[in-house]
């Protein structure tokens, strides 16, 4: 199957997420500092940490089992909400890849639906509330469309990528709905959601590591 | 920055120390998971209760850890909820057989990781009831956020819930006379300046001289308006009118005001703030038979106040002044 992606590219994947949130970590504070409580770059890069550190221990067999790790991790060490939600949305993304030892453009697009599904079933958010949800709906859709377009592994994760960075930057007009921004109604407004802006990050760290 | 610690991202462990150093004689303190639980934990027969949240707004949960109140408190990161794996290990650590009672604070992290930590408890055999807390009227309850805040009156919720525990009632009872307590208590809080996060090394919001912040909550986020500075009374009024027609309260109610410190405001501005409410309360025909004055559940660094009012009944009465053994609320014994 041409341009599917194995295990090797989910490592890559972490590895990209790792250092794209460390990179980041004073901007998503600085965002999470204007409508929420400061600490979301902080919680993810000691997050992501953990989770290399564990995959340099050991690697799993294949995409879904690095997912697993990245799920139960981030659940054990970020904390607040992002630590749940992303965990959630790790393990749904790794229950859908299952034991396949690699990922082609369907395959892809099923991993962003459920992991999509998982954060929306956990923090009952909907698209609009200014959550993470406002970046991975419009990356679910954009990952379906260019698969049904006839795109492949590669194809499929950077118009994922592309269209949550979009829907990140979408969240600056809009007043939360969820979570903790949601205490400043009109306040809000004006800025742009962190856990939106980080799950773009990571949604472009897997695009990355799928060009090689 | 200028503060008491040694490393930004030692400073809940290093605070752990000391708490463990200070009041061995009441509880004792682990580490990996870092969990603060009573001494005699798990006690046989009784609901244990276990609270938990961010660091920063000691002494709540650890300074409440005793008998007659909280079996063991989960310490997060400051300001970000713990994980689901101290939670349930603290869950696991208080079960004497009866069941235990989470007492959440309602943030959203809050509630997710206890409601993980639930679901994994109860696939352990363990019966775990939950009580959110959300006595904040600053924030709307409604469709459009995530709800009410859980602040100061979760210390009340805590001990009294503790001493339906102590006394022996079971899970349901518990559980039952928490969100009665939940039901019947309000509370709002001001913001004078704004708390610094060890790990931010700079206030996570920006104050003027003359501005204050109504509608605090306990983690430094805004509140719900940015309004001038007035002298004392007329901010009292603006927490304590809201409070008070929230329920509402009204000229038949006996009721326990409790003025709560967020951290930096002195003890000696908490009395003119307790003075100020009950004059108000006064003025509405309430009657004040407890009442609670200290900063208890405080936001770091922050100035500022809230002030909490709880309906009384004579069985709350009566759990109010059941004994109580921790750090921070101690009589009758």
């Amino acid at each position: 199957m041409s341009g599917a992606l194995g295990v090797d590219w989910a490592v890559d994947w972490v590895r990209r997420s790792a250092a794209a949130v460390g990179e980041h970590r004073a901007e998503l504070s600085g965002l999470d500092r204007e409508i929420g409580d400061g600490d979301h770059g902080e919680n993810l890069v000691r997050g992501f940490q953990a989770v290399v550190a564990k995959l340099d221990d050991e690697t799993p067999a294949t995409p879904g089992g690095v997912l697993k790790v990245v799920a139960t991790t981030l659940i054990s060490t970020v904390g607040g909400a992002s630590g749940p939600l992303l965990g959630t949305a790790y393990l749904k993304g790794a229950q859908a890849a299952g034991d396949s030892e690699s990922l082609d453009a369907a395959a892809l697009v099923a991993v962003l639906t459920a992991a999509r599904d998982g954060v929306v079933l956990r923090g009952k958010a909907e698209a609009g509330d200014k959550t993470m949800v406002d970046a991975w709906t419009p990356a679910v859709e954009a990952a379906a469309a260019a698969q049904a377009d006839g795109g492949d592994a590669a194809a499929v994760l950077a118009a994922a990528a592309g269209a949550a960075e979009q829907g990140a930057a979408a969240t600056e007009p809009l007043v939360a709905r969820k979570g903790r921004a949601s205490y400043l109604g009109e306040r809000a407004v004006g800025h742009r959601d962190p856990g939106a802006q980080s799950s773009a990050y990571q949604l472009r760290a897997a695009a990355d590591a799928a060009r090689g | 920055m200028k503060k008491l610690i040694r490393d930004p991202q030692t400073v809940v462990r290093d605070a752990l120390a000391g708490i463990a150093a200070a009041h061995g004689d009441l509880l004792r303190v682990q580490t990996d998971p870092d969990l603060i639980v009573r001494r005699d934990a798990p006690v046989s027969g009784k609901v244990g209760l276990v609270s938990g949240g961010g660091s920063g707004h000691e002494p709540l949960h650890g300074g409440f850890v005793g008998p007659g109140m909280l079996d063991a408190a989960v310490p997060g990161p400051v300001f970000t909820s713990p994980t689901p794996d101290p939670i349930l290990a603290a869950t696991k650590a208080v079960d004497g057989g009866a069941g235990v009672l989470h007492i959440v604070k309602n943030y959203t992290g809050d509630v997710l990781n206890f409601e993980t930590a639930a679901d994994l408890a109860g696939a352990e055999d363990i019966a775990v009831e939950t009580v959110v807390v959300d006595d904040d009227v600053a924030v709307k309850d409604s469709l459009y956020t995530a709800g009410r805040r859980g602040v100061a009156g979760t210390v009340l919720i805590e001990k009294i819930a503790g001493a339906a525990a102590e006394r022996g009632d079971d899970l349901a009872q518990v559980a039952a006379i928490a969100r009665k307590v939940n039901a019947q208590v309000r509370s709002m809080g001001i913001a004078l300046t704004a708390p610094v996060v060890p790990h931010a090394g700079t206030p996570s919001f920006d104050i003027s001289d003359h501005e204050v912040e109504i509608g605090i909550g306990i983690h430094g986020e805004p509140g719900r308006a940015r309004i001038e500075w007035e002298p004392v009374d007329g901010l009292v009024r603006r927490l304590v009118e809201p409070v008070l027609d929230d329920l509402p309260f009204t000229s038949e109610d006996d009721v326990l005001l409790f003025v709560n410190g967020m951290g930096a405001t002195p003890l000696v501005e908490l009395y003119i703030v307790f003075d100020a409410a009950a004059s108000l309360l006064r003025e509405r025909g309430i009657t004040i038979s407890r009442s609670l004055v200290g900063s208890l559940v405080t936001s770091l660094d922050m100035a500022g106040c809230s002030v909490t009012v709880l309906r009384l009944d004579d069985e709350l009465k009566a759990l109010w002044d059941a004994p109580v053994q921790t750090p921070a609320l101690r009589w009758g014994r």
